[in-house]
Parts: C-alpha cells; structure tokens; sequence
C-alpha cells in the first residue's frame, strides 16, 4: 500500500524487539469480542486511478460556478484567486506543518500569522485581530458569548438582516447558557429601530453590514448611543471585498468585528473551510477568543514571532477558557493572506470598485424587465428583487436554462410569505456582461411567460 | 502589624482590621515568569477560600484564593503594566490587593512564619 | 593551444576550518532573512491587473470608505519570494519525523488536494440549487457511509468545523436528549488526563465537570468513577485510546455503568487511528464521538487548521443531532435545512461544514480501503511499541507496555541532569526533529508524548530511536548547556515568549515618523 512503508520483514523484525509473536498481542487491551476477526464492510484499497475515477464521478454530477452565468452569494461569493495564492498554499511547508507551538522552527507560519492580522485590523478599522476563527458564522457565536464576559450582561439583541445560519449559531451558542437572545424579523428595507430595543440588561447587539438582503448602513451614531449605555456594538461582514469601499465597521464605532473571510483567497467550496476574521478593542484583548500571534525577540535579539495569551485558551484554561476552539482556518488564513497582499491598497480598492460598478450595471439593465422590482436603495455587490411570482420556481427555471439566477430568500426563510417572491442576487468581478445579459432576458422570459 | 500564610501560598499582612495579600517567594518561583495578573474590583467581596484573582505566566493559569472573607478595599494597579513585580518583589512591590477583614477569627486558621516555613520545607 | 581557462576544483587550498563569517545580511546560505511585507511592500504596489472601471453612478448612499487602510502590496515575483522564503523557515511532515503526540502527524497525500481542486467539487457555492450539487451530496453521504461503518455507529452529523466543534456538538445531543426527558443534569465526568477541550466544551454546554481519577496503570479508575456516577451525571467523556496512549480495559463495564444512571457517554475520537478498521467504537457502548479527519484520515494539519469533526451518534442520541444533513432519496439527494420534527438542537455553522476536508478524508479512504485502514491501525501501534521497546531502558516510560500508537514518557530519567523536558525538545530541534508532545497530559511530570504514526519507516523510526539514545546519553552524561542553550541551528534561538506576553505586540503598526 502506497502510503505503509513497512514491509513484512520490517514488522517481523519490530514485533521480536518488542517481544511479542503476533501484532494482535498488541491489542490485547481490547475486550475480545470487539476486536474484529474480518475486516468492516467497505471496498478494498484502491489505486490513484480507482480514487480518481470515482471522484470525477462525484464532480460529474455538480454545476461548477464558472460554468454558467452564476449570481449566488448570501454570505459566499464567487472570487478570482490568483493562481500564486494556490501554489503557495500547497508548498509542503505550509500544508503540512503543524500548529506553531515551536516558534523556533515555526516562523513561516507564524510571521504569516502577523501579517494576517494586521491585515484584518486594517480592513476592519480595529485594534486588533486574532489568528482566525472556523468561519463568520462561529465566530459570530463567539463574539456574542465574549460580550457576556466583558459586559457580565445577558441579554443579545440580533438584527433581523443578519444572515439567518448566523442567527441560528448564535442562538446554538447560546442554547445552554442563561444568555437571552432576542431575534428581529427580517426587513427587506432594514426598517429595525434597535435603539429603542436595548435596555440595561444588554449586553451586546448584532448587525450585519451589508446586510442579508444586500442594504448599507451607518451605525456610527448607533455606535455612540450603544457606548453610553455599556452595551457591546458587534458589526458582522460577509462579504470582506466590501470593506474596500465601504466605511470600515471601527470607523463606525464597533467594539467586535465578525468577518467572513471566503471572499479572499478562498474558493467557494461547497460551504467550507472558510476563515473566520475576529477583530476588537485592545482593552478587550484578553477577552478575545482564538489564537493570538504576537511579536517578540530571541535570545540574539532577533526578532521573531510567537503565539501568545494562550492563558486564554482551553489547553492552558480548560473549563475557563475563552472558547473551546483548538484549530484555526490555518491553511485558509493563509491563502486569505497571500491573495491581500497581492491585492494591496490599490488592488484591494479597485477589486471593490469593480465588484461594485458591476452590481451597478446589472441593476440598471433589470430596470428593463417587467415583473421585477428592485428593493435596495444602497448596496454594494450583493441586493435584492421582488418578482411577480415564487421565487424559488423562477430559479428552479432558469437552472433548465443553464444559469443560476441567485439564492431565493425561501431557501433561508421557508416559511416566511412575505419573502416567498424575493431573490438575492450576487454580482463579482467573475461576472461577465454577458452573463447579466443573459439573465436578463432569461428573467424576461419567465416572469412574462 | 503580623503577617499570616496560607497553604496556598497567599501571605496577608494584616493592620488593624484591613489585610494587604499578596503570593509568597515560593509561590513566583513555582509559577516562572508572571506575564499578568487578575484582581478583583474594589468593592467586591468575598468569602473566604473564593477564587479572588488569577496569577498567569506564559504557560499556566493559578487560582489565588482570598486567605480571609471581606471586601476589596484597593488594588495594586501597578501590576496592569508590570506584572513582573510579582516575581521581583513578592513581599513587597507585588502585593495584589486590600481587603477588609469582615471576621478576623478566621486569621486563627492561617500559618505565622515559621509555620508556614515548615509547611514548604516538607513540600520539597 | 591549451586552454588555461579553468577554475581550480580541488579543496586543498580552500580554510573551510572556520566557523563561518558573521554574513552582512543576516541571510545564511539558503536560510534567508526576510522583513514583513509592511516594510517591503507599499500602498502603490500590488501583484493583481484588474481592469478599469468607467465612470458610474455609486449606489453605496454615502458610505463610502475615505480613509487609507494602510494594506501593503507587493507585485507577484516578490510576494512569491517573500512566501517562499517564510515557508523555509517552517517544520513540516514532508520534512521529517513530526512525533507529537495526540496530533497524528501523518503522510498528507496529494491526491487528496488534486480531488478536492476539481472544479465541480470546489467551484460549487452551498445555497445553488439542489438538483445542481447531487455529486457533492452523495460525496458527503458516502463520507458518513465509511464513517458509520468503521464506527459501527447509525448516525453521524457531519457540519462540525473542528474536533472541539465536534465535541460541543456531541455534548450539546447529549444534553438535548436530557432535556427532552426533562432531566438535562448537570455533571459531566472527565479524567484528568482530558484534552483541553473537553472541559472547556462542557463548560460551554452549561456542565460543571468533575475529575475522575486514574489508576496506577494509567486508566481510568473504574471504582472511583462508579462512586462519582449519580443522578446528576449528564456524561462521562472519554478519549480511548486515552491520552496516555493505554486502551481503556474496562471500557464496557465504564460505558454500562454511565448508562445504567440514564448518562451518556462522550468519547474523544482523537485518538482513533490506533483502533481504525479494528475496532468499532459502536461496539464498547459509545453514544458519541467525534472524529478528527485532520488527524486519523490525514486531512492536512496547514500550520494550525482547518480541521473537521463530524460526529458520530448512537440511536438515542441521533434525533437531536444539528442541521443540516444529507438525506439519500430513491432518486436523488436532498439536505434537510430547517428542523421539522422539533428535536434537533440547531445549527452549529453556516452552511454544511468543511466539504473541502470531506474530499481529502474520502479520497485518502478509498485509496486504503478496509483492508489498508486496518493496517495503519496496526503500523501505527507498532511504531509506537517499537519506540517503546528501544528507549524504555534509558528513558523514564511513564507506564508498563505495551501501549498503543503514542507511547508516553515522563522526567525523571532527566532528574539531577539540569535538563527539563523543555530544554530536552529544544535539543531535539538541532538535531533537525520537531519535539514531540511536550507537557501534555498533565497527569505526568514533564510529559513527552510520542506518536510517530504508521506512516514512517522503520529506517526513520531507527534514526529517531539513535538521535533519542543519543541525547539522553548527553543529557546524562553533563552536557547541559547543549539543552539549556538549545536550539542553536534552527533559523530563530529560543524566544522570548515572557515578553510577548507581558507587552502584547499583537500588529504591526505605522510607527509616527513614516
């Protein structure tokens, strides 16, 4: 087997040093009956060939994104990564390294590390980032249990536009604790008056910007009223190309940033590995689940980086610790790294820019389809349509057509009537004009049949 | 003014009613490097025996539990920017807080100094 | 005409007998010197052409971003050597021996990245419409298929992200089983022994836990837990093999105890490739588990992450298991997005969890099939009784073999020596090894924890045993400053990580002057 060095002599050899006449001696500890005498009920080993075969029978049965006019995002968005991004992730030094728990033969990763987080403070405007949560939706949870520590307050008031697994997480989060979590219905034109929600029990509230139906908002004066009353603003992101135009959430006054990094550096994925960006308040540093990488010197004066503040963390705190969390997004981080710092200022702005004007252009070409109205009054890549019919049927109709028109917002909201007719609609750089072109007429087609 | 021990390694020098607690020269060289200490709240109060600060250091978190019931009269807020006092001067510079001593019977359980000698002597 | 043109080969004139010279750029050889990007880089640069963009009429009402956010660019040729030159700097499997324990530290194979960059496999977005993603439900559902069957278990949710996701999702079933009888407890049992994470997640699921101890032998003591088993006892959490690497003997009579006061049993699937293709968990009476697919089916470790942690679960516990999963249908897939039946605990994640770990783990599954796993089962515990049986009689092995695939050491053949565990990894390091487990589990002194895996060959395995031998005898021998000093060849010394805690420096910052 192509992945087992040892040969029969080998383990002949290895079981005399050890003492014993068969391996099964080795496993003497298992309760006899549980050690199986055949092997389990799955196909034998196969060759790269077999493997290979059997997965592009898998890939067979999927539409690729870039195979087709393509307009779904709700939270994941279709991306160009360069291709140096992917050649340095698969480097064997960085695939196939551990967690940098010795510094001194860590520091690719590690210096990787602090750049990454410099990086996620810039674009979130904060003091502060860590080394990545799993995703935006986790760390959404985390930074709703992080305000209970700094605030020592129980109660989470969350906007109804945040994206709905968010909601979902936080309340799972929140499930087994004496947290009170308090949910908004959604508002396609964000019509919330949160302010007017809180009281001297909350300690936090979560918004989204863009919101889930795509919409802009200014929550500095927000921000300002939330800090007189000692209540945590989090502002969550979903789409990070975003903060390459639009005011940054510290710019606004936030004390936690929750980002959803997959738009850098990441392709879609079917849903994961994503990278999760964490970023505060350096008075709350300490309260900040996730791991923290941070500069220091070695015995020469080098310098050199470390991860650090790991009394915060559950192998050093165990039941006290900040977050279960062990692993982070690791080689995703990476790859969200890599790709920014090929973008650069100018880069990172311009992509937003396209990303933008390109939503734009779409916006202005369905202005000319009968059956569909427009909803958003801003928004940056990402917005939403009413159309005169069941939303989730037009989609179902134009896929017959080879294209995929957006995420219905059924899909999330089974059950709310008010949504049913409602379509997301994403727009990227990957985007072609011929791409709205084609949606145009396909959406002209159906809504007029 | 007399100084207690407790066998968690906590001294309190007790004036009048009021205790200034700290950890002792043993308790910073066990722990190695102290990088930061949690104190409680001025105001606060506890029982004797609660959790009533954590010492870290890089690679361990330590519980320090408060030697007499009372409520928190000061801090050494000295110790948010130099942690490293605790190792340097634990008798002294790297006290941790005062605390007014709302039952001073439960002194009677603590160690003087040469009792509390004894006890780390037999911890070697 | 001779040709008078060539340069001299031979070495007799070279004075190779120096040290080295102190080098001007800090660079040495092949181990170069590189600064962050921040001080290479510049606001103007950037390694990506994107087109430009007529002039248009914003829609972003007045939000726009003025301020500088500081990001610095580099073209692709220097961010290309900057990453290059910061990956030289790393410890990696692909470069040697990696023995940490608890961590499996196996062979990542490329075949796996190859089938997970198949773009109707990574090209897909989670919210396209059902009928366009039937290949990646079934790749997840035959995934739980392999996992189910090596488990012996009838029921797995696949969306947890990581190990400890897995565990807060195995303990959050257990918890919503509880309280569907209207008893949701409020204990959970754990060895001292545990992963951190194990009670860091209880915590989180609302359980206070409490110790229970171990016996001499290194298990868990079955009288001593029997005695803390009670009403309140919501779960035992176990990992088995355990993280002393001993299979627990009494697992059974553990499992129907816990199960006889109406508790569950939680087992850390961590350590599972000693048992894979052997054993089935299923059968020694656990009711949830998790398993690391970036450990036993080799997903990449990637400097830290990501990981993935689907779990496992026992009849009783498989109602209350999150969303979503993949239903298989006569004709087609289906995922279940939104709970009808009212039991299911909620959604841990955005989305269906990690399908690009899903592929490598299925891919490198296949490529062994049962007959291969039972054999990296058997390799990997023959490894570790192998390095075992060849250091016991120098080092201080913490218990009596044989062990199963990581084999445990403690101190105390270091005592009197100067040298601790620490200065003892560090050593290590020079001598071109990754330390293994260091300090974990906490119920030994001065742990170190060995797991070499089943994927190094014996001559890797007798290099390490020899380098082993050797500084132990060197430790022994007096030679302290070659430990306390150490490393000295690894591209940093020893750093400072006192400082880096006392002055968190946690970014780079644009210091006034620039």
């Amino acid at each position: 087997m192509r992945y087992l060095p040892l040969s029969t002599d080998d383990r002949a050899e290895m079981l005399g040093k050890i003492g014993v006449g068969d391996i099964n001696d080795l496993f003497a500890d298992v309760p006899p009956h549980a050690l199986l005498k055949e092997l389990v009920d799955l196909p034998l080993h196969m060759t790269e060939m077999e493997v290979e075969k059997n997965f592009n029978a898998f890939a067979a049965k999927n539409v690729a994104a870039g195979s087709v006019p393509f307009f779904v995002g709700a939270g994941a968005y279709k991306h160009h990564v360069p291709s140096s991004v992917d050649y340095q992730i698969q480097r064997g030094e960085y695939l196939t390294a551990y967690t940098p728990y010795q510094p001194e033969i860590s520091q690719g990763t590690l210096q990787t590390l602090y750049e990454f987080q410099t990086q996620v403070a810039q674009i979130t405007g904060m003091d502060v980032a860590n080394a990545s949560m799993y995703d935006g939706s986790t760390g959404c949870g985390e930074a709703a249990l992080m305000a209970r520590r700094v605030t020592k307050k129980k109660k989470i008031l969350l906007s109804g536009n945040l994206h709905p697994h968010y909601i979902d997480v936080v309340k799972s989060a929140t499930k087994y604790t004496d947290d009170v979590v308090i949910t908004n219905d959604p508002t396609v034109n964000n019509t919330e008056s949160l302010l007017d929600q809180v009281d001297a029990e909350t300690s936090c509230v979560i918004v989204q910007n863009p919101d889930f139906f795509g919409n802009l908002n200014d929550y500095t004066e927000f921000a300002a009223a939330l800090q007189e009353q000692k209540i945590l603003l989090i502002i969550v992101t979903t789409e990070i190309v975003a903060l390459g135009a639009i005011k940054s959430p510290g710019e606004m006054g936030a004390d936690i940033v929750v980002g959803e990094g997959q738009s850098i550096g990441n392709g879609l994925n079917y849903g994961g590995p994503y990278v999760g960006l964490f970023a505060t308040r350096q008075k709350y540093v300490r309260q900040m689940p996730g791991r923290l990488c941070g500069e220091t010197k070695d015995a020469d004066g080098t310098r050199g980086y470390v991860l650090t503040l790991s009394t915060r963390e559950q192998h050093i705190r165990r039941e006290k610790a900040t977050s279960n969390i062990c692993t982070n997004a690791g080689l995703c981080t990476l790859a969200f790294t890599i790709h920014m710092t090929l973008l650069g200022e100018k880069g990172f702005r311009q992509l937003a820019k396209i990303n933008h004007a390109g939503a734009v252009k779409l916006r202005n070409k369905l202005q000319n389809v009968n059956g569909l109205t427009f909803l958003n009054k801003t928004f940056f890549n990402e917005f939403t349509v009413r159309l005169n019919k069941d939303a989730a049927e037009v989609v179902k109709a134009l896929v017959e057509h080879d294209v995929i028109a957006g995420v219905p917002a059924s899909r999330l909201y089974p059950d709310n009537d008010e949504l049913k007719n409602d379509l997301i609609i994403a727009v990227t750089e990957t985007t072609s004009e011929e791409d709205m072109e084609v949606l145009v007429a396909e959406l002209q087609e159906v809504l007029n049949a | 003014m007399t100084i207690y021990y407790s066998e968690d390694h906590e001294w309190i020098n007790v004036e009048g009613n009021s205790g200034t607690v700290g950890i002792t020269d043993y308790a910073q060289n066990a722990l190695g490097d102290i990088v930061f200490v949690e104190l409680p709240e001025v105001g606060d109060d506890f029982a004797k025996g609660d959790e009533v600060a954590v010492v870290e250091s890089v690679k361990a978190a330590s519980e320090i539990y408060s030697p007499v019931s009372g409520e928190i009269t000061a801090i050494n807020e000295e110790l948010e920017d130099n942690a490293a006092l605790v190792n340097t001067s634990p008798d002294g510079d790297g006290w941790f807080f005062k605390i007014a001593i709302s039952d001073d019977s439960e002194l009677e359980g603590l160690l003087d100094e040469a009792g509390y000698k004894n006890f780390i002597a037999g911890l070697e | 005409m001779l040709n008078n043109q060539g340069r001299p080969t031979g070495i007799e004139d070279v004075n190779a007998s120096t040290n080295g010279y102190q080098s001007y750029t800090g660079s040495r050889g092949l181990s170069q010197v590189e600064g962050l990007i921040y001080e290479i880089g510049d606001k103007n640069r950037t390694g990506v052409d994107l087109p430009e963009v007529d002039d248009f009429e914003s829609c972003l009402g007045g939000f726009e971003r003025t301020e500088e956010i500081g990001l610095a660019g580099l073209t692709e040729p220097e961010a290309m050597r900057h990453y290059t030159r910061l990956s030289r700097k790393n410890y990696a499997i692909d470069l040697g021996f990696y023995p940490l324990g608890s961590c499996t530290m196996k062979h990542n194979p490329r075949l796996n990245e190859k089938m997970a960059r198949l773009p109707g496999l990574s090209d897909i977005h989670p919210l396209q419409p059902i009928s366009t993603v039937q290949g990646a439900l079934d790749l997840i559902d035959t995934l739980a298929h392999w996992l189910k069957t090596l488990t012996g278990m009838p029921a797995v949710a696949m969306s947890p992200k990581a190990g400890a996701h897995g565990e807060l999702c195995g303990l959050m079933s257990i918890r919503a089983a509880l309280e569907a009888k209207g008893d949701a407890r409020s204990i959970v049992l754990a060895p001292e022994s545990a992963h951190g994470t194990n009670p860091a997640t209880a915590a989180l699921c609302g359980y206070k836990v409490k110790p229970i101890p171990a016996t001499k032998d290194g298990r868990v003591d079955l009288e001593a837990m029997k005695e803390a088993l009670g009403p309140d006892v919501a779960a035992i959490m176990l990992t088995n093999p355990n993280t002393c690497g001993l299979f627990e003997r009494e697992i059974i009579e553990i499992a129907d105890a816990v199960h006889a006061i109406g508790g569950y049993f939680y087992c850390d699937g961590a350590n599972f490739n000693a048992i894979v293709g052997k054993v089935r968990p299923g059968d020694l009476g656990v009711d949830a588990m998790h398993i690391n697919l970036h450990k036993t089916f080799s997903t990449p470790h990637g400097g830290g992450g990501p990981g993935a942690g689907p779990v496992v679960l026992s009849e009783a516990l498989a109602p209350y298991a999150p969303i979503p999963y993949v239903v298989a249908g006569d004709e087609s897939f289906d995922i279940v997005e939104h709970d009808t039946t009212g039991k299911s605990y909620g959604r841990m994640t955005a989305y269906h969890g990690q399908m690009g770990m899903f592929t490598r783990a299925l891919s490198y599954m296949m490529s062994h099939g049962s007959d291969g796993l039972a054999k990296v089962a058997e390799d990997s515990v023959l490894n570790a009784n192998y390095v075992l049986a060849s250091l016991k009689d120098i080092m201080s092995a913490s218990f009596e073999g044989p062990c199963m695939h990581e084999a445990l050491f403690d101190d105390r053949f270091l005592k009197a020596t100067g040298v601790s565990t620490l200065d003892f990894s560090k050593a290590m390091i020079d001598e071109g090894y990754h330390p293994m487990t260091m300090y974990f589990p906490l119920v030994v002194h001065g742990a170190m924890l060995i797991e070499p895996t089943e994927t190094e060959s014996k001559q890797s395995v007798d290099d390490f045993i020899g380098m082993m031998r050797h500084l132990v005898e060197k430790a022994k021998a007096g030679e302290t400053e070659r430990f306390t000093g150490a490393p000295y060849n690894a591209p940093l010394k020893r750093l400072d990580e006192t400082g880096a805690a006392r002055k968190p420096i946690l970014r780079w910052t644009k210091s006034e002057d620039e």
